[in-house]
């Protein structure tokens, strides 16, 4: 019963002081092609993985997001192929990988069928951003019974009782959305960032991981010198886009350069 | 307890609250404030002075005797909200809404819009309380809707076309939600149907149900009996719930919902949501919706903008599942040949999003017979149609068949 990514984040901090945690989208620019992706962020500095499931109405995403997952469901991508990916991921590199997902296509697979998938291919969990604590009875169930680590989101918008329940509830980390927005790359973090990252660590709360809008080594640097978890998703996509898994590695590298101790 | 009084997040299984954590205070705040606002007599009055005086309810109802002769010769009875300032019934909740901003301190009022009625009435409140006002819409639609784009420009509201997606009314949802979780401290979400998280399945059907209360009213006067049928189309669902809602305790009462059948339901272009869809989460709320197996929304088709929609209000869910209301689909052709039927027996064009429940109405009065009262609610008229019917009948200029 402990947490893949507790654990993954525990040792950056050790290591490094701080994780960087990667997102990219199953899919993009193809199945295959995102495994390579992911192997390529985990093998140039990413300590924990997060891969997206292309979904129809992405409402937390912005346009660099929105493009790559349209484009990997125009390429046919399937439920099932996410698995196939994961499983191919998680046997090259021993980097913890959460899978990010809007609600309806687990609901539309079946709750308890995605969760046992999940961990048979070696997932360590969910992040789920439409998903709040009070409607997710039949998660935690699942999240229990195959021990799989749920990230819930917290807010700078949200009241006390919701941070805390967010506490709770998660496992792996909480997630604080650094800024009231959606996903995309933005010049400089939010300073309603380290104000939430500061009312959660009062809560108790002691994985606590930064996203949205983060693009640079700095920000990284800032954002770890506060919170467990620097969470980078637009810039990495963007850089796959236009260069590939060449520029992606270098990317990766680029931002793990912010890291407060650097050592490996 | 009587359906007229479920007051949500859940309508049995369906609605609640799928949307990203940033979005939860905004709702609450709605939640708490609507429910404030709804006890007390000063906001009842302002809203209902507006209506009288600038919406111009009561709307009426009229006897259509020479359309219902091709309906089994059933009596069929309008409600005609489209006799409302700005031409359907979207303005009920667009000024109920717009209140409620004002009160809440928001300056900026954003919305989604299909057939362009909804954003109208939204750019049209926007211009009467002094709010700023952008509305997304599907780039398919602001093509085939073009008239009301015009509209809400010169009412001084910035349209935006959607263009990712199928570039329709889902899309256009998506953005404002994407919007609103940016500018949620500044900017309230107008949403203009009975979907969406809480508290809008409730706030927005409690601002449309004085339709079915003044028209409950109106049809026993008239005819010193209730209704034995009660038709309208579905989209998201707002016009229907609005004039369902004062029946819904009434058991004599059948309630019909006719949605968009496209092409045809045995085609994949419909939006057929509670004849084909399956239970789902869809912007913010458990619905019937159009989805494949993976959960991948399905791209809807109508002929009518407003009623291309996959997705539909949580009630509707609902009361479909307890057998309360019956939903049907009616295709392009069968919704365009009562639209043309209305315009020339009884003089009244509606818009092709009404066209549906009219369609509906003619078979509905052949099944229930001769004796039968059916009213249908005319949710809007059809001017901002006439490049679409226009082309489809071949009647204009230079294109007459
Ligand atoms: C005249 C009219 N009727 C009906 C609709 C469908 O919406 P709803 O199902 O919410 O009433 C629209 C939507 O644009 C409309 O303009």
């Amino acid at each position: 019963m402990t947490s893949l990514v507790e654990t993954g984040i525990d040792t950056a901090k050790v290591k490094t002081g701080g994780a960087l945690i990667g997102y990219l989208p199953l899919g993009f620019p193809t199945v295959d092609a995102s495994v390579e992706a992911a192997i390529t962020i985990a093998r140039n500095g990413c300590d924990v993985l997060e891969l997206g499931l292309p979904y129809s109405d992405p409402v937390m995403d912005g346009l660099v997001i929105q493009r790559a997952t349209t484009v990997a469901l125009e390429n046919g991508f399937r439920i099932s192929d996410a698995f196939s990916a994961l499983e191919q991921i998680t046997a090259d590199v021993e980097t913890p990988t959460l899978v990010m997902t809007y609600w309806n296509p687990v609901l539309a697979y079946g709750v308890e069928k995605f969760a046992q998938q999940l961990k048979a291919a070696g997932g360590a969990g969910l992040i789920t951003p439409d998903l709040i604590p009070d409607e997710a009875k039949l998660w935690f169930d699942a999240s229990n019974e195959y021990d799989l680590d749920r990230v819930f989101l917290a807010a700078p918008s949200s009241s006390k009782d919701r941070l805390q329940r967010a506490i709770e509830v998660s496992r792996g980390f909480v997630y604080a959305v650094s800024t009231m927005g959606i996903t995309g790359t933005r010049s400089d973090v939010d300073t309603a960032a380290l104000g939430l990252v500061e009312r959660l660590r009062a809560l108790g709360a002691d994985h606590v991981g930064v996203g949205l809008g983060i693009s640079t080594p700095a920000q990284v640097s800032e954002v770890l010198s506060y919170a467990d978890g620097a969470i980078v998703g637009s810039a990495l996509v963007q850089a796959l886009a236009a260069g590939g898994v060449e520029a992606l590695a270098q990317k990766a590298l680029e931002l793990a350069s912010g890291k407060p101790l650097q050592r490996s | 307890m009587a359906l007229r009084d479920e007051l949500g997040p859940y309508f049995g299984e369906f609605g609640g609250r799928f949307v990203p954590e940033s979005l939860i205070a905004a709702l609450d705040e709605l939640a708490a404030a609507y429910e404030t606002t709804k006890l007390d007599p000063s906001f009842a009055a302002e809203l209902t002075h507006l209506h009288k005086t600038y919406t111009g309810r009561p709307s009426i109802i009229t006897d259509v005797p020479r359309f219902a002769q091709h309906a089994g010769g059933a009596r069929i009875i309008l409600k005609r909200e489209d006799l409302n300032h700005t031409g359907s019934h979207k303005i009920n909740n667009v000024l109920g809404q717009a209140l409620l901003a004002k009160r809440l301190g928001k300056k900026r009022v954003i919305a989604e819009t299909g057939a362009g009625q909804h954003g109208v009435a939204t750019a049209t409140a926007a211009a009467l309380f002094g709010l700023e006002c952008v509305v997304y819409m599907g780039e398919v639609d602001t093509e085939r809707q073009a008239l009301n784009v015009a509209r809400m420009r010169l009412l001084g509201a910035e349209v935006i076309p959607v263009t990712n997606g199928s570039r329709t009314l889902k899309d256009a949802i998506n953005e404002a939600l994407r919007d609103w979780v940016t500018n949620v401290d500044t900017t309230h979400y107008l949403l203009g149907t009975v979907a969406g998280p809480h508290p809008f399945p409730v706030m927005v059907r409690d601002f449309h149900k004085i339709i079915g209360e003044e028209a409950r009213a109106q049809v026993l006067e008239l005819t010193g009996r209730l209704p034995d049928a009660v038709a309208a189309c579905v989209g998201g669902g707002s016009n229907a719930i609005g004039i369902f809602h004062a029946f819904l305790d009434d058991p004599s009462v059948a309630l019909y919902g006719f949605e968009a059948a496209g092409r045809g339901i045995d085609t994949p272009e419909h939006a057929a949501t509670l004849t084909l869809g399956r239970p789902g989460v869809l912007h913010g709320a458990r619905s019937y919706m159009l989805q494949d197996s993976d959960g991948q929304t399905m791209e809807s088709h109508s002929i009518s903008a407003g009623l291309d929609y996959p997705g539909v209000g949580p009630e509707h869910s609902w009361l479909k599942d307890l057998g309360r209301a019956t939903y049907r689909p009616v295709t392009d052709v069968e919704a365009m040949d009562a639209l043309r039927l209305l315009s020339r027996t009884e003089g009244i064009i509606p818009a092709i999003e009404t066209a549906h429940g009219l369609a509906g109405a003619l078979e509905l009065g052949k099944e229930l017979g001769p004796e039968a009262i059916i009213l249908v609610n005319l949710s809007g008229r059809g001017d901002k149609d006439m490049q679409t019917a226009a082309e489809y009948f071949g009647i204009l200029d230079g294109a007459v068949k």
